[in-house]
């Protein structure tokens, strides 16, 4: 089988390469150049480096496999950095790396796979595609540390034929040793942790560069609506944040709600924070159709514990209704639909309700 | 794998192996006192004396040796631009290598201006257009010999007689790196005060070019260090380098004659099959105009990317744009200051022969991209 390897320079995909080449694959490798500083090229500092497109050339290189850096940029910028910062400028919490695999990776890119000579494409995801008679079904990665498979909920049976993940079988101290026994230069690169495009600086900088109305001043209020305190943009916050408040109060004081017309945070104690339901948008199902019981579970956020839900048409919508009050849940991020191991599906959230 | 891509480099000629293997024993820097130093400077001397020759320069001290193509451009722009007491204009086109076009720029940025005269859809440079363009304090036009992605041959000695008629005193640079393997290159019929050569691209080693500098023109060295190069061109020679690329120039002018009539025939053949093979293909630049070696290709409805992708899995190399730090096709300037649209410019390919190209190639590259075509479709 002719297998393309989306590899970003880091150990994960270089791994996913070698396990494809391994397993007697013809291989080819690819990193996507998704942003690109003033000068055109690839950035220097934070993720998608010049340097993390070298480690990705020489371990291709290493493992005789043809490599390739396409270009993504106009691509990248239209689907996932303007709807970035769209999303703060509407008082919302964004996850750009769900629409990059949305548009980009499992789109454009998974689209392309047979024109650049493939017949699957592979990516260092710690998820798993397995087939069902049912269909494809995509589950979580063994690592219950690592497990990605929250910013792949949007895919569908079409593209699950099309992915191997390989590495989702794997933990991630599995997936070094497998770098070291092979000897490759990525083995003990640390793991990304910022947004690829935000670069050296945090996310507020980068805000501030390409959104300049993303970080309009304004007042922080109460639940009375007495204000209590300023800040220097929305985009600072997110919902539950505690943190970087800058309120001299005795009591722990949460961001509740954010209103980006008026520039205004709003916040309140713990209690405050809790929702009962979401409601969210731009559902899809992994079957291609909602499970036939409806009561499911949720992960709101990248790094939340799933937590048991009832799910109800809503129109286009879907309300998600918590079987407990929950907190910390921010319009933007993905709601993922979850039957323990197996993602069932997922949209972004819209709204919460009481 | 079949090399097309010979535009980018070429590979070593032996008769370049061959004087730097002789050199081996002279190690010596050429700028020492002892018999060591004076048998590598006597080499170095004789190398700059027969290049000079070999571009019909007068003297052999009209040669400046430079790591490259790059430096030599940048030498002669911003040399020029800063030779005087204040920063001056420099007039280019919109089609010139990167290495005049930064440079152009980086006079910007020390307080000099530049203008860029635009092309005509075939790419090729107006000398009436340029001859406007020179201002009062200008120092230097640059405008290349061929350009080395559609392979447009310039009216460059149009230009040099026109800029020198109506403006005696500012400098005629040429680079001549792209063309030299095909285009006679002779300095005093070019009618250029300055003009630059790059090795690798006839044969010779990487790292190591040439500007001509008419004798009497002054340029302040953009490499600052040591003397040599009478002051022009600081740090330790290369003569190994110089001996390689001196030879890779005697075995191209003695047999450049041979090489246009074999490799225009090369590719005669190559795009009459290919367009038979390939609806609406398309030929960038002005079709009897350009370098013999040079074969600019639009394939409607493919990606450049794509297809140099395709080719190399198929064994074919080729190439489009400019390649970019990272190895991503990066969409050309040429095509745009020809005014072609974004579309058009993505499904360009660059198909370029050298001195090892054979009759057989075109016939053999014709199959790979048809069957990597069909495969598309």
């Amino acid at each position: 089988m002719k297998v393309v390897v989306a590899m970003s320079g880091g150990v994960d995909s270089s791994v996913a390469a070698a396990m494809m080449v391994e397993a007697g694959h013809d291989v080819v490798g690819v990193t996507l150049k998704q942003w690109e500083d003033v000068d055109g090229n690839l950035p220097t500092a934070g993720c998608c480096t010049v340097g993390d497109a070298e480690d990705a050339r020489r371990v291709s290189a290493q493992l005789d496999i043809p490599y390739y850096v396409l270009d993504y940029v106009d691509e990248f910028r239209r689907a996932v950095v303007e709807p970035f910062g769209r999303s703060y400028l509407a008082g919302q919490t964004p996850n750009p790396c769900v629409e990059c695999n949305r548009t980009v990776r499992f789109k454009a890119l998974l689209d392309r796979t047979a024109e650049l000579g493939g017949d699957v494409l592979a990516t260092g995801h710690y998820a798993r595609v397995v087939w069902h008679p049912s269909g494809y079904q995509l589950k979580r990665g063994l690592d219950a540390n690592k497990d990605q498979s929250y910013v792949l909920h949007m895919l569908t049976q079409e593209q699950l034929e099309r992915i191997r993940l390989p590495i989702g079988e794997l933990t991630k101290p599995a997936v070094r040793d497998y770098a070291t026994r092979l000897g490759l230069r990525t083995a003990n690169k640390p793991d990304s942790q910022e947004i690829c495009f935000v670069g050296a600086g945090n996310y507020r900088d980068f805000l501030s560069d390409h959104f300049p109305e993303t970080t309009r001043p304004g007042p922080i209020v109460d639940q009375a609506g007495q204000q209590v305190g300023s800040h220097d943009g929305t985009s600072g916050f997110t919902i539950g944040q505690r943190r970087g408040l800058g309120l001299a109060v005795q009591e722990p004081r949460f961001v509740v709600d954010i209103d980006a017309a008026s520039s205004t945070i709003v916040i309140g104690d713990r209690d405050d924070l809790l929702v009962d339901g979401c409601v969210v948008q731009g559902v899809s199902f992994v079957s291609g159709g909602p499970p036939p019981s409806r009561s499911v579970e949720v992960k709101v956020r990248y790094r939340s514990q799933p937590t048991p839900v009832l799910l109800e048409p809503d129109g286009l919508r879907w309300r998600v209704e918590f079987a407990s009050p929950q907190a910390a849940v921010a319009p933007g991020q993905a709601a993922v639909f979850y039957h323990g191991d197996l993602v069932l599906g997922g949209g972004t959230i819209e709204s919460t309700f009481r | 794998m079949l090399y097309l891509d010979h535009a980018a480099t070429t590979e070593l000629r032996p008769e370049a192996w061959k004087a730097m293997g002789d050199m081996r024993e002279d190690f010596g820097n050429p700028s020492g006192v002892h018999a060591i130093s004076r048998s590598a400077k006597n080499r170095l001397e004789a190398d700059r004396e027969r290049a000079a020759e070999l571009i019909g320069a007068s003297r052999a001290s009209e040669i400046v040796f430079t790591a490259g193509g790059t430096e030599a451009d940048n030498l002669a722009i911003t040399g020029a631009a800063l030779a005087s007491d204040s920063p001056a204009h420099v007039v280019t086109s919109a089609i010139e290598h990167k290495a005049v076009l930064e440079s152009a720029a980086f006079v910007e940025t020390v307080g000099g201006r530049a203008t860029i005269v635009g092309v005509d859809k075939h790419g090729l440079v107006d000398p009436a257009a340029v001859v406007s363009a020179v201002e009062p304090d200008t120092a230097v036009v640059s405008v290349m010999v061929a350009n080395n992605e559609t392979g447009a041959l310039q009216p460059i000695a149009e230009i040099a007689q026109a800029v020198h008629a109506a403006h005696p005193g500012v400098l005629v640079h040429a680079d001549a790196v792209q063309a030299f393997v095909s285009e006679p290159v002779t300095v005093s019929k070019l009618g250029v005060d300055l003009l630059s050569l790059a090795a690798h691209k006839f044969g010779g080693p990487k790292g190591v070019g040439l500007l001509y500098v008419r004798d009497g023109v002054r340029l302040e060295p953009v490499v600052h260090g040591g003397s040599q190069e009478q002051g022009r061109r600081a740090g330790t020679h290369n003569p190994m380098g110089v001996a390689g690329m001196v030879a890779a120039m005697e075995a191209t002018v003695t047999e450049r004659s041979g090489f246009r009539e074999r490799v225009s025939e090369i590719r005669r053949s190559f795009e009459d099959t290919l367009a038979g093979l390939v609806p609406g293909l398309r030929i960038n630049g002005p079709v009897d105009g350009r370098l013999v070696q040079h074969s600019h290709l639009g394939f409607p409805g493919h990606t450049s990317e794509t297809l140099l992708i395709r080719f190399d899995q198929a064994g074919l190399a080729a190439a489009a744009g400019s390649a970019c730090q990272s190895g991503a096709v990066e969409v050309s300037h040429v095509l745009a200051a020809m005014g072609m649209g974004e579309q058009e410019a993505a499904e360009s390919v660059r198909f370029s022969f050298g001195w090892t190209s054979v009759a057989s190639e075109a016939e053999l590259a014709c199959k790979i991209i048809g069957e990597v075509l069909e495969d598309l479709s």
